[in-house]
């Protein structure tokens, strides 16, 4: 190679120098670390620890059924994200793509929910959902529906679905604005054309946005994914996980092996577990996504 | 009466009807959600003007008797002046260095030749999809203190970059992928280096992507305190939601203060969105549509 | 074209650059103290600048909150060994033992017992337990007095007096057994007035009244038997603790959502009158008095299930202050931490933020109502004191069970069964 190409390529990698520069020290490396540990019995705070070898993960896949059940309502709270949530999303948005009256206002409205803080969300939906003085169940009763009142976030029956609520009403404005984004980039000559050869909406939703949208859907639900999986915050300020395990989450479930049983090694191969999932999860996605856009 | 122009006039009566209710339930349907987004802020707004004692009893959309002054305590109690201008250096430097360094990075993924690329881009986009943090912040920690960053405002900082790069790189090199190649080729002809096309040519074209990333990394650094509880000490370098935590406390909550400084703290970031929103339409679109 | 190149990497290195500046330089002599009692802030400064002119000599208090925030930070300083010179550990014993052993925590033995103990008798008893680590620990801790207790809380009950009188209860006169509970409960319940209130979203809470109820039903030495393994979780007795939860359940005396509110909204609960009784610690009055301060409420003993047995309530050190024995001037924190617990200190402490302070001689100037908890001190008893613990995944798994009887989704039976084959496995983990 000669100099000029040496030179070249030296410029072309200063490009991504700094990004990987940073990437190494402060995600790789604690990354890293964290896999060390998770093959210990480390409790946070003394120097020593014991190499345990992969007891920890085997114990994982064999022997904690908690762990799994909080993947299960993870998986719950994800689903529900991508359908009633993202579902919202796509009719507020398809609602808001037309010239209609007060559309600016309607997008800063949307993305006001994601903007409040966990405190504010917790405080209002557990007033909302509070068993006795709660907004939810004096509405049920004004409409005439006394039979339904209960506490929602202590019934078994009900809790995870509750939290669900909470975490797709304060996330569909960031798959509000993304669907939005992606409608208005559709040429509206399209839509004109179908129009005039008399299609009917759902005709025109079918044909034409739908296809268009496919590369918005992916993003849109990698993203939902990703985020539901991880929630935590919601749960801690409304249920602490509770009643039993029934809105146990990875999240929460880390955090208390590591905090609450002082097993930082445990938690870190819980920690790796999980993340090894969402990898994968996102990595099928982004495949499929690929595949469906050649179709 | 003309039977066709009667049934003519039905038909038109009904098309506009539908229109009409299909419109009325429409409007009906949106404005029941934006209340149920705008009803917490509000809530929060009006409890700041209550006292601790009705905070709780008093179930009126605004109180008979505002307490403003909750507003001016609340301000100096947590010493939110210092704070605010704290969280204002750390988001510009954090927002700057981000879209700086992931479009340089994206910029290069995108057009740039060099052994490796496809590997590296996957690597780096992998950690957006790694829930490391729970645990790994004890070894950041540890790092930081290694590098005599503990206490320090770059220690605050460069982690932040770095986890605000992930999402960058990702969003720009879909964009800069779909940029129409003409108007670099022409530049590098007229003898411009790659650093000239990037700076002045490709970057300007990916406004409403950058803007998108300004306003997801504004909200992120704005409302971050775990970091700051885990790498500064002194008060003086501290953030906005070290403030707020000046009213939370162990066992008493003052939440009339509490929402006041809540308020506070929302006001700019939704008015930095209104700014910044019609570009990330835009921006949003290009990235995802093709992404 | 927009700013050029130059201007915008200049400003964003200058940013850079000058976010290189650290706090600031201190005077060798800073005693640096780490705490997480937001509450307590405003005191700290107060007494901070009162040593400083006292003494001459500079203390700075720096807050973490919330407090999951303070004890991160505080794990995460002991592995770069960057502790300041006083801070506080929270968690369970075994966590402070870890502590101690790794040699991050000062013996603060010698000090206390000098000049006759002078120090050490200032205390409560009680207070000084939680900190003490005592001959043939089961942490394997060199014996001796590692923390200095601020203040002194128990967790215990509280009725509201007007509420009762609403019922046809006499407001003076709580109920002492389990039956007069369940009795007082029905009246309540036909006044139509919401019962009882506590924050069992956090587990530990349920943990307290469980291990209350537990060590007044079967005896504290049956209980520590149980941790052992000595007794199993099906015996009878436990099945009847856990009896008296369902008991609670199907009599409705939970307030509604109870089983997943934390204990916050309990207070609130409490405060705005929506319950008759609350299951809470001491700090409650500082909460009441801003919340309701015309609330007329008394405190009360958890009722005796068994009453040849003494009712067991967890008391003593609320919070406590260790010395970093890394540190290069232990001599002026300690100095600084025997003035915190000087009567004129404790009192201003106790006035301001209405805790019972860990001094005896103290009580004087404190609210009435903070002097029923106190006088129920000598029930106090608390888990860094047992000389056995439970293992954490049994105690979770006993807790959440627990939850799952509150709403009915589990027999006392059932579960009693479940806890004992969980701690039979975690046993047999040990062991190999």
């Amino acid at each position: 190679m000669n100099l000029h190409k040496l030179r070249n390529l030296i410029g072309n990698y200063l490009f991504v120098i700094p990004a990987l520069v940073l990437f190494f020290t402060f995600s790789l490396y604690p990354f890293f670390k964290v896999f060390q540990l998770s093959v210990t019995d480390w409790d946070g705070i003394s120097p020593t620890m014991h190499y345990v070898g992969f007891e920890n993960f085997v114990d994982l896949f064999t022997d904690n059924p908690v762990f799994w059940l909080s993947m299960k309502n993870a998986g719950y709270v994800t689903f529900l994200a991508l359908t009633a949530q993202n579902l919202l999303a796509l009719l507020l948005a398809l609602l808001c793509d037309r010239e209609i009256k007060g559309g600016n206002v309607y997008r800063v409205i949307f993305y006001m929910p994601p903007v409040l803080s966990g405190i504010v969300v917790g405080l209002i939906w557990n007033w909302i959902y509070d068993g006795n003085y709660g907004l939810l169940n004096h509405f049920l009763e004004f409409i005439g529906l006394q039979e339904f009142t209960r506490a929602w976030l202590s019934d078994s029956k009900t809790a995870l679905t509750a939290v669900s609520v909470i975490h797709m009403w304060k996330g569909f404005g960031w798959g509000f604005i993304i669907f939005l984004a992606g409608l208005q980039s559709i040429p509206r000559e399209l839509y004109e054309a179908a129009r005039v050869d008399g299609a009917s909406s759902w005709v025109v939703f079918k044909n034409i946005t739908a296809p268009l949208m496919i590369p918005v859907f992916m993003l849109v639900s990698i993203l939902t994914i990703l985020g539901t999986m991880q929630i935590f915050d919601i749960i801690i300020s409304t249920t602490g996980g509770g009643p039993g395990y029934h809105t146990e989450v990875p999240i929460t479930r880390i955090l208390s092996t590591m905090i609450g049983s002082s097993k930082f090694g445990y938690a870190s191969v819980m920690g790796v577990v999980f993340g090894l999932i969402l990898l994968a999860i996102s990595m099928i996605q982004i495949h499929v996504s690929r595949m469906m856009r050649q179709v | 009466m003309d039977p066709v122009s009667v049934t003519d006039n039905l038909e038109i009566n009904y098309e506009k009807i539908k229109r009409v209710t299909v419109s009325f339930f429409t409007h009906l349907f949106l404005v029941v959600v934006s209340v149920s987004c705008i009803f917490p802020l509000w809530w929060a707004f009006a409890s700041s003007l209550k006292t601790q004692e009705t905070v709780f009893n008093d179930l009126s959309l605004f109180p008979k008797n505002p307490q403003w002054q909750n507003y001016y305590v609340a301000w100096t109690k947590a010493d939110f002046g210092l704070y605010f201008l704290n969280s204002l250096f750390y988001t510009v430097t954090v927002v700057l260095g981000v879209i700086l360094i992931s479009s340089m990075a994206a910029y290069a993924f995108s057009r740039l030749q060099f052994p490796g690329r496809n590997a590296l881009f996957l690597v780096l986009i992998s950690t957006m999809m790694i829930p490391i943090q729970s645990a790994s912040i004890i070894p950041l920690f540890v790092l930081l203190n290694k590098l005599h960053l503990i206490n320090t405002q770059l220690g605050y900082i460069l982690p932040q970059i770095n986890g605000g790069l992930a999402l960058g790189i990702f969003l720009l090199k879909t964009f800069f992928d779909d940029l129409p190649k003409e108007l670099e080729d022409s530049a590098r002809i007229d003898g411009c280096g790659r650093f000239r096309v990037y700076w002045h040519i490709a970057l300007p074209l990916a406004r409403p992507a950058i803007a998108v990333l300004a306003i997801f990394n504004i909200l992120a650094v704005w409302n971050e305190y775990l970091l700051a509880m885990l790498v500064l000490s002194s008060k003086s370098l501290m953030p906005l939601q070290r403030g707020l935590m000046v009213f939370q406390g162990a066992h008493i909550t003052q939440y009339p203060l509490l929402m006041a400084g809540i308020v506070i703290t929302v006001l700019p970031v939704l008015a930095v969105y209104l700014l910044l929103q019609k570009h990330i339409i835009k921006g949003i679109t290009a990235g995802a549509v093709k992404g | 074209m927009g700013p050029s190149i130059k201007n915008i990497i200049s400003l964003f290195l200058i940013l850079l650059l000058s976010g290189c500046g650290t706090g600031q330089k201190q005077d060798p002599n800073t005693v640096t103290v780490w705490h997480w009692m937001s509450d307590r802030e405003e005191t700290f400064e107060i007494l901070a600048q009162r040593y400083q002119q006292e003494t001459g000599i500079t203390v700075k208090f720096e807050l973490f909150a919330p407090s999951e925030a303070y004890a991160q930070r505080v794990k995460a300083s002991a592995q770069t060994n960057t502790l300041p010179d006083i801070f506080g550990i929270l968690g369970e014993k075994r966590d402070f033992a870890s502590f101690i052993k790794s040699g991050y925590v000062a013996d603060l033995t010698e000090e206390m017992n000098i000049e006759g103990s002078a120090w050490k008798n200032r205390f409560f008893e009680k207070a000084l337990a939680v900190n003490e680590f005592t001959e043939g620990n089961p942490h394997g801790v060199q014996p001796g007095m590692y923390g200095v207790p601020l203040d002194v809380t128990t967790i215990q009950m509280v009725y509201n007096k007007k509420l009762y009188t609403q019922a046809g209860l006499d407001p003076d006169a709580p109920p002492k057994t389990w039956e007069q509970f369940i009795a007082h409960c029905q009246k309540l319940k036909d006044a139509g007035i919401p019962r009882f209130v506590s924050g069992f979203g956090e587990i530990w809470m349920i943990d307290a009244l469980a291990s209350n109820l537990a060590m007044n039903l079967m005896g504290e030495d049956k209980v520590f038997k149980t941790y052992k393994g000595e007794v199993p979780y099906t015996d009878p007795d436990w099945v009847r603790v856990l009896s008296l939860f369902k008991q609670m359940a199907d009599e409705k005396i939970l307030v509604e959502g109870g089983v997943t509110m934390v204990n916050k909204t309990a207070e609130q609960t409490f405060a705005n009158e929506r319950a008759a009784y609350a299951f809470n610690g001491s700090w409650c009055v500082n909460v009441f008095k801003g919340m309701n301060p015309n609330l007329q409420y008394a405190a009360m003993l958890p009722p005796a299930v068994n009453v040849s047995h003494p009712v067991k309530i967890w008391g003593g050190a609320g919070s406590s202050f260790m010395v970093n024995k890394q540190s290069e001037r232990r001599a002026g924190a300690v100095q600084f931490l025997k003035w915190m617990t000087d009567n004129a200190q404790q009192v201003t402490l106790a006035k301001e933020t209405e805790n019972l302070p860990s001094t005896k001689s103290s009580l004087d100037d404190i609210l009435p109502i903070l002097k029923e908890f106190a006088d129920d001190m000598d029930n106090a008893t608390h888990p860094n004191l047992y000389p056995v613990h439970e293992s954490p995944q049994v105690t979770e798994a006993f807790d959440k069970g627990i939850q799952s009887i509150l709403i009915g989704e589990k027999t006392p039976q059932a579960l009693a069964e479940e806890v004992q084959k969980l701690k039979e496995k975690e046993s047999r983990k040990k062991s190999s």
